[in-house]
């Protein structure tokens, strides 16, 4: 029993990690209805500006606030000068670009700060007082921040004026621009909140897995399937189905059917909620009239 | 007193096809203004130019100020608020919510409070409906919607895209019935598209015919209305 | 069409017979291996095009169809000796049965989902094959080595032989032609419309009477058949399977070539092939220590440029030179390619 239990706590510390990612591809899709791949390999690059500025000398939380601020900048720029040539363009052009920015920053990090897995620190080191029998101090720190930035995104979408010009930009561009939104805008600064989640989602990862170029790969996966799993417009959503799909993946590696296959049954079984539920546990069905 | 909007040799295209050639027409202030013609005339494209939604060129003066190069989202800050054709809701959203957007680039937050329970005292269905998602409305809901919000700028100039389309008669004669109202009580000045031509003569001071991207017919709708041959060559009734 | 544009058609048609044919004979073997490679992919990529380009089903898994293609083909040639272009029709029932039944959770679901639960099938794929309890069939982590198959006959030209990638140039050649015929008369006429209406306006399609489920589901299987022929044919070029020539990059790569060569065309998928086989190999001459950063850079230019793909660029200019606009675009409104059913109730002019 203890050692079910032990499965499960660690499926939900990992599910917080999969929830910050989940969390940065709803922040994206509510603002412009696309789905970023590029969403790991720019949170990866993060994480390693941050190791970096603390190589360089600075405390901790110094350098966590400012690379969540460099990567604002810097998604809003990408989207700004990148994604606006192809925002007309169907989908799937967008869909090529992603990937093209994907490969680039992959090839980038690798080449800028080599492929040696290196340590990242985390804030809440063993020891700490937070720690408790079930859990690592890390993984209820990682929990918390995480929840802090669902709650932060949440009343940002939900009860300012911006967020809700955001997901009408999102939604209906034309009418956007006719109520005086400037959609270009509200695209760049969703690209600058996803590129800033995904920061926070990096510096959580970096101490469990290592900082190394291909450290968000599976786990882009796994975020994406808990965003879909959730309900792709819908934060709350990405977060439970990020627990679901933690939890999931450690009960089924563990007693069912073994690490070598576990990846392909958790997604088998999200593939089969969705078809039962096309919109996700919580998403909303919006109703169309024909 | 100078016209609100005045348009002079307006030409717009869709990529490569020209769509409206050397358009003339204005509005005066207070007035409400209807440009008519038959399916595919260009009426919806006039509307556009105006907004910059598409590639236009000459001259569009609003208040003095030139509208051709701006962006939509400039022209509508200078006061210009549309109806599109097809409602333009956004369905996902709330009633409400659609409405707080109409006033996104107003300041003062309790006059925006006030024109929203306005716009639920003049439309009381939308008050029943406000935390419905929009997209649940049928479609004369819609449309009361639609215009509601584009009230929500305190626009000086209100463009109004085919308001008529796929309503039944009696909630058409509702809508405008109000926006008559809305025009004499609050001194909207409005631009009205409509294939409707009967209830647009109704309701409009002057009237312009659009006939595939030209200016065919204009003047004061009253002996528009009453010049039979006009009627019966460009109007079908 | 006139007669003397006919006789321009004609001509040409022949040239380029004619140029195919001696081709291989003026270039090196491995060339000839990457255009082996290079046709493969064409089918492949076609396959995948009727899916997502013509029917606006997102497949982020073609490669799981590809890699069944290629070890049924494996299995028959290594267990059952059969001769490979025997396993080539086996390989595309295989497919299009698996296909067909993907087609039924894709029902219900639309863009992103589905996008989601192929990706899940690209993923499966490479796991199961590896999975120890059927490595006695599959070769387990090892995979399978194949023979090539061996000219029938003597031959030689420009002094270069006959050798066993030029006959199977021949082989490959003259299954991409029938192949991309066989798309062409399904796709020209009722049912390539059809596809197109389901992808655009799958509502308005269902109410003209069009069984959306036994159509949408068909051409999944279609789609996978057509890939799993190509997988096949690769496995004989390679000469060996193994899961890990079947990741997940495989699929992306399949749809980049779909994008790249351009969405609804048939012409396209040389185009996209041709860009997936040499472009990777480009983008490591320019740069040694980050190749898929040009690789990247490229693919990012290349939407700039050609949003509509090569195929569509090609198209523009023929039409320039015809001095006629060119065609409504057979993409059409592809942003509905990939959304769900559009959420704007139907308003203004139908």
């Amino acid at each position: 029993m203890e050692a079910f239990l032990h499965q499960i706590f660690a499926g939900i510390a990992t599910g917080g990690i999969y929830a910050s990612v989940a969390l940065a591809l709803v922040m994206i899709y509510q603002s412009t209805h696309h789905i970023n791949f590029a969403q790991g390999e720019m949170a990866m690059f993060s994480t390693f500006i941050a190791w970096w500025l603390i190589q360089v000398g600075m405390p901790y939380w110094v350098a966590f606030f400012l690379t969540i601020g460099i990567s604002f900048v810097g998604g809003l720029v990408i989207q700004r000068t990148i994604l606006k040539p192809v925002e007309k363009a169907p989908v799937l052009t967008n869909v090529i670009v992603f990937i093209g920015l994907l490969v680039i920053f992959n090839s980038v990090a690798g080449w800028v700060f080599d492929h040696t897995i290196k340590p990242f620190p985390t804030p809440f080191p063993k020891g700490s007082f937070i720690e408790s029998k079930y859990f690592s101090a890390h993984e209820i720190g990682t929990i918390v921040v995480m929840l802090c930035v669902l709650a932060v995104l949440f009343s940002f979408l939900r009860f300012t004026p911006v967020g809700l010009a955001m997901r009408a930009a999102a939604q209906n561009p034309e009418s956007a621009r006719l109520v005086g939104i400037r959609v270009s805008w509200m695209l760049g600064i969703g690209w600058g909140l996803a590129a800033a989640i995904g920061a926070v989602a990096g510096m959580m990862i970096a101490p469990i897995v290592f900082l190394e170029p291909n450290m968000f790969s599976g786990i882009l996966l796994y975020g994406f399937a808990a965003a879909l799993l959730g309900g792709i417009d819908n934060p709350w959503g990405a977060v439970i189905g990020g627990f679901i799909v933690g939890v999931l993946e450690n009960i089924l590696g563990a007693y069912v059917i073994g690490t070598e296959l576990k990846l392909s049954v958790a997604l088998v079984l999200i593939v089969v909620t969705l078809t039962l539920k096309p919109n996700g546990l919580f998403g909303k069905a919006v109703v169309t009239r024909v | 007193m100078p016209d609100l909007l005045e348009v002079k040799g307006l030409t717009a295209s869709y990529g490569a096809t020209q769509v409206l050639f050397d358009i003339d027409f204005r509005l005066a202030q207070g007035e409400i203004t209807a440009i008519l013609g038959a399916n595919g005339a260009g009426k919806t494209t006039t509307l556009r130019a105006i907004c910059q939604a598409v590639k236009t060129g000459g001259s569009v003066l609003f208040d003095g100020q030139q509208l051709v190069g701006k962006s939509t989202e400039s022209v509508v800050r200078l006061g210009v608020a549309q109806v599109p054709d097809g409602r333009g809701t956004f369905t996902a959203l709330s009633v409400e919510d659609n409405l707080k957007l109409g006033a996104y680039v107003r300041k003062d937050r309790a006059g925006i409070a006030q024109d929203i329970e306005k716009a639920y005292t003049r439309f009381p269905r939308l008050k029943e409906r406000r935390n419905q998602q929009a997209g649940t409305l049928s479609g004369g809901e819609q449309q009361m919607l639609a215009i509601s919000r584009a009230l929500m700028l305190r626009p000086r100039l209100l463009l109004l895209d085919e308001p008529s389309f796929g309503l039944a008669p009696l909630i058409v004669a509702e809508i405008f019935r109000i926006m008559r109202r809305i025009n004499e009580e609050e001194k909207v000045s409005m631009l009205l598209v409509e294939q409707n031509a009967n209830i647009a003569l109704d309701v409009a001071h002057h009237a312009y015919l659009l006939e595939t991207g030209r200016i065919a017919v204009s003047g004061p709708s009253a002996q528009i209305k009453n010049d039979e041959t006009i009627r019966r060559v460009y109007l079908g009734y | 069409m006139n007669s003397s544009k006919r006789t321009w058609i004609l001509v040409g048609g022949l040239l380029l017979l004619v140029g195919l044919v001696v081709l291989p004979f003026l270039v090196k073997n491995f060339r000839v291996f990457q255009l082996n490679m290079v046709m493969v992919y064409a089918i492949a990529i076609l396959g995948l095009n009727i899916l997502t380009g013509y029917n606006g089903q997102i497949s982020l898994g073609h490669g799981a169809f590809y890699a069944i293609g290629a070890y049924v083909a494996a299995m028959l040639m290594a267990y059952g000796g059969w001769p490979f272009w025997l396993t080539l029709p086996v390989a595309a029932l295989v497919c299009f049965v698996f296909g067909y039944l993907m087609g039924f959770p894709a029902l219900r679901l639309g863009g992103h989902y589905l996008a989601l639960a192929t990706f899940a099938l690209a993923l499966a794929i490479p796991q199961l094959l590896k999975y120890k309890a059927i490595e006695g069939w599959t070769g387990g982590v090892m995979g399978i080595v194949l023979n090539k198959p061996e000219p029938p006959f003597e031959f030689s030209m420009f002094g270069q032989p006959l050798s066993q990638d030029r006959w199977l140039y021949f082989v490959i050649l003259a299954t991409l032609l029938l192949m991309f015929l066989i798309a062409w008369r399904l796709l020209r006429g009722r049912v390539g419309r059809a596809l197109i209406a389901i992808r655009d306006h799958p509502i308005a399609a269902a109410a003209m009477g069009i069984n959306l489920p036994v159509f949408k589901s068909l051409t999944f299987g279609v789609s996978a058949a057509f890939t799993g022929v190509a997988g096949a044919l690769g496995a004989v070029t390679v000469a060996f399977v193994s899961p890990d020539s079947f990741t997940v990059f495989l699929s992306i790569t399949l749809l980049v070539g779909v994008v790249v060569g351009g969405l609804a065309t048939i012409h396209g998928a040389i185009f996209g092939a041709l860009f997936i086989q040499f472009v990777p190999h480009w983008a490591e001459d320019i740069s040694k220590s980050a190749p898929w950063a040009i690789y990247g850079v490229f693919l990012i230019l290349l939407m700039y440029l050609m949003p509509t793909g090569a195929a569509g660029l090609i198209d523009r200019v023929l039409a320039r030179f015809k001095g006629s606009a060119p065609a409504a675009n057979p993409s059409g409104p592809s942003a509905s390619a990939a959304a769900p059913a559009s959420t704007h109730p139907v308003g203004g002019k139908l």
